[in-house]
């Protein structure tokens, strides 16, 4: 028991260790543009389809859900706008993060893992290669720009699902509804909801990588690797994201309001 | 006891200035969670030589050769490259000195995210000037050098495993280093592949004067790549000499791997 939790502690010690260097180096020069963009692209934009058609389900499904209780209220008016609030500043952010965790998470978890053991982390260094600024940095700087992006697109997505299913209920029209969607959103309702973001990506990126990078035991521990990485990834997302709102309603009072 | 054989060492051809050795180990060891892999092994490997590294599976040779390009550190003394100390190096000095040296994995290892070709070129891009014609000019002469010139374009998937070797084998001379390092050339390939292989390794020797450490327990491979060998039995120095006073060894290990004829 104590061994075990001797070495539960050492992981934690070494994944912190991980994330901190990950960190330093995203300000160090020489940057890796050109694989950082290839990283968004890979991460970030191939991920868009996920997002998209998901944000809509659930855009379909709130609005579903919102009407039968607003409708006991006489106050279907409210669905657009309550719709929009609920997705910005919660849905949205949390579905995309927890989506793109089993995306990403596994991706990044197999993909290092099976380059780890076939020695490709190995040959990049041997190439004179900083593996770890190569596969990590990058991963991690693209993650961070992506997440806010595609989160954003899960909220519009999803205020567009939600405006299919008022149209089938109630012929409401693009203009009326979008209108009625934007009345009650500001500014501290989309921005630090949407930048926490920018901590789930880090969440993602430097986990699986840790994972990857650390794989050991061949096929198997790849394996290993990406299961692991899409169930720590949303473990510390889910945690995290008390955290950041508690810390959001701090900074940003409008927000909790 | 085998293990324990004494440290038998004949210096005929051994390098007698050590600065002009390529490759220099002094007395290093190396643990990996308590168990010892490497003890006090010293050796040097003179400038345009063959050195060939020799044991069992599992007696400290792949981590030997790691040590050489800086991929595991030693717990106790010194790795050189020509004159630079590279187990005290790190940052950009030791990608500096890594450009000197190539390095065929067992494996290849070849980037399986990209194209043969853009494999022989990646570490151009990185670490030269050349124009785009000129980098892609190169990789493909690189790889016509090892006779996969129609490959250029394939994935890594794509290949067999004598051709993943020589393609690993064409990215590790990219940056047409001065030392090749090549683990196990032999491993998973069919006797005529191997050989080929070995002609390969020996036109480098020969014709570019590259130095070559080469770890394999294949002896037909030793011994034609080989103008000095080395023999590691768990983790201790058994032998080191010319293939000739390997032969004529006191130590039965010693011989009797000599003796095989084991190959792949």
């Amino acid at each position: 028991m104590l061994e075990r939790t001797q070495s539960g502690l050492a992981t934690v010690g070494e994944v912190s260790a991980f994330a901190l260097k990950a960190v330093r180096e995203m300000f160090v020069p020489p940057f890796e543009l050109r694989e950082t963009v290839r990283q968004v692209y890979e991460l970030g934009f191939r991920s868009a389809p996920l997002i998209a058609v998901s944000g809509l389900a659930v855009g379909v499904v709130l609005s579903m859900h919102t009407r039968a209780s607003l409708e006991k209220f006489g106050a279907e008016s409210l669905i657009p706008s309550g719709l929009a609030i609920a997705l910005v500043r919660e849905t949205g952010p949390l579905t995309a993060a927890l989506l793109l965790s089993g995306r990403i998470g596994a991706g990044i978890g197999a993909e290092l893992g099976a380059m780890r053991v076939t020695e490709q982390i190995d040959a990049l260094e041997a190439s004179a290669v900083d593996a770890f600024r190569y596969l990590v940095v990058t991963r991690v700087i693209a993650c961070m720009i992506a997440l806010p992006l595609l989160t954003t697109l899960m909220n519009f997505t999803g205020m567009l699902g939600g405006f299919i299913a008022e149209r089938a209920a109630t012929g409401m029209s693009l203009r009326l509804y979008f209108t009625r969607a934007f009345s009650l959103i500001e500014f501290a309702d989309y921005v630090p909801a949407t930048m926490k973001t920018m901590v789930f990506g880090f969440i993602i990126a430097t986990m699986s990588s840790y994972l990857g990078f650390t794989t050991q035991s061949g096929t198997e521990g790849v394996g290993r690797a990406s299961t692991r990485a899409v169930v720590l990834s949303s473990m510390l997302i889910i945690v995290s994201n008390v955290i950041l709102v508690r810390l959001i309603f701090f900074m940003f009072p409008r927000a909790g309001a | 006891m085998a293990a324990t054989a004494e440290l038998e060492r004949t210096d005929s051809a051994a390098p007698r200035d050590a600065t002009a050795a390529a490759v220099r180990l002094e007395s290093v060891s190396k643990a990996f969670g308590g168990r010892r892999v490497l003890e006090d092994v010293s050796f040097a490997v003179a400038e345009g030589s063959g050195f060939v590294i020799l044991g069992r599976s599992g007696t400290g040779k792949s981590v030997t050769l790691r040590h050489i390009i800086g991929l595991v550190r030693p717990d106790a003394g010194r790795v050189f490259v020509e004159e630079d100390e590279i187990s005290a190096l790190s940052g950009p000095d030791l990608s500096r000195v890594r450009r000197k040296v190539g390095f065929l994995f067992q494996s290849a290892a070849l980037f399986d995210s990209i194209s043969v070709g853009e494999n022989v070129a990646f570490p151009m891009r990185r670490h030269t000037d050349l124009k785009e014609a000129d980098i892609i000019a190169s990789a493909q002469a690189k790889l016509a050098s090892v006779g996969l010139e129609r490959e250029f374009d394939k994935m890594p998937g794509d290949l067999s495993g004598g051709m993943r070797k020589r393609a690993g084998l064409a990215r590790a001379l990219a940056l047409d280093p001065r030392i090749l390092l090549v683990d196990e050339p032999s491993a998973g390939l069919d006797p005529i592949t191997a050989d080929e292989i070995d002609d390969l390794l020996l036109g480098l020797k020969r014709r570019g004067g590259v130095t070559l450490v080469v770890v394999t327990h294949n002896m037909p491979s030793a011994r034609k790549l080989g103008d000095r060998l080395l023999m590691l039995h768990e983790g201790r120095i058994l032998a080191e000499g010319t293939p000739a006073e390997m032969d004529g060894s006191d130590n039965e290990i010693v011989r009797a791997f000599m003796a095989s004829q084991h190959s792949g």
